[in-house]
């Protein structure tokens, strides 16, 4: 017999009652179940909504991304497969006090890392001054020693980074890593806002919700702030890999957004230094490259010469100043998560300030002392290697098999630059929508960092969702999905 | 635009027309099979494979090489039709951003289709249902292209790559026809070689549109008048003509180089070929006025890579 009415019970009589509370921060709740003030209002809308309702919202807003084709490619299965970004329906919120401390650790983060870049592919100040050990910039293998020499056109090495914080049990924000080659998940960003609010619009008229709809806008001035002297109107285009890409659905994205050119390599060509792109009426002189390829990739004459992704020469107009590329090579060496270590320390150097965000406790395997310690307790530590990203390569160590560690304790010892270790942390938890019922997960943050003339933080970011129970990996390659962030006025 | 746009959005058009063209014919010709005589069928589907442009020669001598012409047209057929389709929607994929999202939804949902049908073995048992998604989704296709998409230099290059392909297959289909009734020009037709030439028609969507100019008297040098020559019809080769120059002309007037006004000039030509030549002359060396033509497809063809695509490096510094 059908029982129509059973689900409606179950919600309105308590979404919550299956809802964990323990020693990790709890966005909505505080440690006595009462709501935090800024969840007030999401949290009565809960309380008050048939558990239809929300089924039909989740629905609406699946359809809502399956039909503007909002994918990515996972690889690593027989054949790489497209899905939709697994999305949960409830907001992270922010207030606007934590915001500001944010907004303020990052620009003074992104500045610090600029000035780094500068020095070691110039002076070497911070190297002389003994700051970072020389060993490691010259053994990280995303240091360009092609970049050696070349100042990048004002100063600006990394326009786009994306920084993910994570926040601990005591509330405080702290930065979990840096990603400064080619960040990417802000057109997940964007477009989840315009789901949730043709989802959610009571819920938007009761809370003040800072746009992010500017970022496009904010991006483009940033790129058009980079372009060489006297090219007052410049000619700005993406560079991407190309259908092939997992993010390949952000560039079409972003370039339609921005209203400029997608290009691939063999769109693009050097000539006498200059770089033009193929049109069908003629070539046309290219001015800034929000470049989406990876540096190896970028010219087959100057990195890996296997790659047809890049342009021949692009390298050489590059440095002849005829055209910028944002980011700029080689700022993969500032990410190297064995650096990252040393960020407080950079910050102090260039810009004599405290940080304002902190990191997490970082043991770098190279000191003997730390590896003894890290490789006698492997349970309790994740070990991340330093040139990976998109969570691979990396051992969680309380939730490993003894085999797993032992392979990586023989990993750590054959090269232990390769890898750092940081103790197991425990991310806060934001409430998700699970088929009727609340329940909390882990969360992290990405908020997307903009410098050109200045630097620009659109007020929000990327809130990626462990999905799984318990699970402490938001990679979306990893099975992890998003939600939206909000950030209140 | 840029280049490789261009070059997707040609071949987007220009594949999804061959598809189109594919499915048509062997429609026709499944049709014709039902109800004819089983010992001419070897001799159709050998021409049929070289209207589709397969390899195989149209001779009867060649049968011997092909025990089984049906089955080989068949397959070729569907690998046309499928690929083509497929070729069509991976053009799209990659242009994405240029044409609008009602287009890509549409090709999408097609290849879709055309693989779900094709798993389930419609085109076995069924081939005249097969037949008609592809006609019906390809018509579709044109016209959501018309009403939702810019008709600025992308919309042309589809347009261009559409009825290139189109005059060059219909040049091809008619003088394999010609070639093999050719005695009927002269004598009175039997009913079976009179079912052939209605085919012909039906393969160019052709046959109520003739009927509505010369009535249902069927006469060869008609027929080639009408697919031929015909402004007003669109599966004419001059039709096909005129929407080519008049494309290419659009595309000379953004560019506007000296390289890009000898495209537009080809295209020219051959149209001016089909308004100006008489009738009597065309009739008189039919099979080469039919090769012409297909060559003077393949040069515009040629000539639109060298001047808007592929061209050389030093010859854009230059211009």
């Amino acid at each position: 017999m059908a029982t129509p009415g059973l689900d409606e019970l179950r919600l309105n009589s308590d979404p919550f009652s299956n809802y964990l509370l323990d020693s990790a921060y709890d966005e909505m709740f505080h440690g006595d179940r009462r709501p935090r003030p800024h969840y007030q209002a999401l949290h009565e809308l809960l309380l008050g909504l048939p558990a239809g309702e929300m089924r039909r919202k989740k629905q609406a807003a699946d359809a809502s991304f399956l039909n503007q084709g909002i994918t990515f490619t996972v690889y690593g299965r027989e054949e790489a497969t497209e899905r939709i970004f697994p999305h949960d329906l409830l907001p992270r919120i922010i207030t606007s006090a934590e915001w500001e401390t944010i907004e303020r650790g990052l620009a003074q983060r992104i500045t610090a890392l600029n000035l780094f870049l500068k020095d070691i592919y110039n002076e070497g100040r911070c190297l002389a001054a003994g700051i970072v050990p020389r060993e490691m910039i010259y053994s990280c293998k995303h240091f360009r020693r092609q970049m050696r020499g070349f100042a990048a056109p004002k100063g600006i090495y990394v326009s786009v980074m994306g920084t993910d914080l994570v926040r601990l049990p005591d509330g405080r924000f702290v930065v979990l890593e840096d990603n400064l080659r080619v960040p990417s998940g802000v057109s997940y960003m964007l477009t989840s806002r315009q789901v949730m609010k043709r989802t959610f619009p009571e819920l938007f008229q009761r809370t003040d919700v800072r746009p992010i709809d500017h970022y496009a806008e904010a991006l483009l001035s940033t790129l058009r702030a980079l372009a060489p002297e006297g090219r007052p109107e410049p000619n700005i285009v993406l560079l991407t890999p190309g259908v092939y890409n997992s993010a390949y659905f952000e560039h079409t994205f972003l370039a339609r957004q921005m209203g400029i050119e997608l290009v691939e390599g063999r769109d693009l060509v050097v000539h006498d230094n200059v770089l033009y792109m193929r049109t069908t009426t003629g070539l046309r002189r290219v001015d800034v490259i929000y470049r989406r390829v990876d540096d190896d990739f970028i010219d087959p004459l100057a990195f890996r010469s296997d790659s047809i992704l890049g342009v021949a020469g692009l390298f050489n107009a590059y440095r002849a100043g005829n055209v910028t590329l944002a980011n700029a090579l080689g700022t993969g060496v500032a990410d190297d998560k064995a650096l990252y270590a040393y960020v407080p320390k950079l910050i102090r150097y260039f810009l004599s300030e405290d940080p304002i965000l902190d990191n997490v406790e970082t043991y770098l395997l190279t000191e003997p002392a730390e590896r003894r310690h890290v490789l006698a307790h492997l349970d309790q530590y994740v070990v991340k290697a330093v040139g990976e990203s998109g969570g691979y390569g990396m051992l969680i160590g309380p939730h490993s098999t003894a085999e797993q560690r032992e392979e990586f304790r023989v990993r750590i010892e054959a090269d232990p630059r390769n890898y750092i270790a940081q103790p197991t942390l425990m991310l806060s938890r934001a409430p998700c929508f699970f088929d009727g019922r609340v329940e909390p997960r882990h969360v992290d943050l990405r908020p997307y960092i903009l410098c050109g003339d200045k630097v620009t933080i659109v007020p929000g970011g990327l809130t990626r969702v462990a999905l799984r129970t318990g699970s402490l990996v938001v990679n979306s390659s990893q099975g992890g999905g998003s939600k939206d962030t909000w950030v209140l006025q | 635009m840029l280049s490789r746009v261009a070059d997707n959005l040609y071949w987007m058009s220009r594949y999804l027309e061959r598809a189109e063209h594919t499915a048509r014919v062997m429609g026709v010709q499944l049709n014709l099979m039902l109800e004819q005589d089983p010992r001419t069928s070897d001799r159709r589907w050998l021409r049929t494979l070289a209207a589709l442009g397969h390899s195989a020669p149209a001779a009867a001598d060649a049968i011997t090489e092909h025990p089984d012409p049906f089955a080989l047209a068949r397959n070729h057929a569907l690998r046309q039709v499928t690929g083509g389709i497929a070729s069509a929607r991976e053009n799209a994929r990659q242009v994405r951003e240029q044409i609008s999202s009602e287009m890509w939804e549409h090709l999408n949902r097609l290849f879709h289709e055309v693989k779900r049908i094709e798993a389930a073995g419609v085109w076995t048992r069924q081939p005249l249902d097969f037949v008609s998604v592809i006609l019906e989704s390809s018509h579709l296709f044109q016209g959501v292209t018309d009403s939702t998409m810019n008709h600025g230099e992308g919309w042309q290059f589809i347009q261009v790559g559409r009825f290139i392909e189109r005059a060059s297959a219909t040049a091809r289909l008619l003088d394999l026809y010609f070639r093999e009734f050719r005695e009927s020009l002269r004598e009175a037709m039997d009913s079976g070689v009179h079912m052939e030439w209605i085919g012909l028609l039906r393969s160019c969507t052709a046959f109520e549109a003739y009927c509505k100019v010369y009535t249902a008297d069927l006469r060869p040098e008609r027929v080639a008048e009408f697919l031929l020559l015909n402004a007003e019809f669109p599966h004419s080769v001059r039709f096909a003509a005129d929407s080519v120059q008049r494309s290419l002309d659009a595309i000379n007037e953004v560019a506007s180089s000296k390289r890009s006004a000898r495209v537009a000039k080809m295209a020219g030509r051959l149209r001016a070929g089909l308004i100006f030549t008489p009738l009597e002359e065309i009739v008189a060396s039919l099979s080469e006025f039919f090769a012409d033509i297909q060559k003077q497809c393949a040069r515009i063809h040629s000539a639109i890579y060298e001047v808007y695509i592929t061209y050389p490096i030093e010859a854009a510094i230059e211009a």
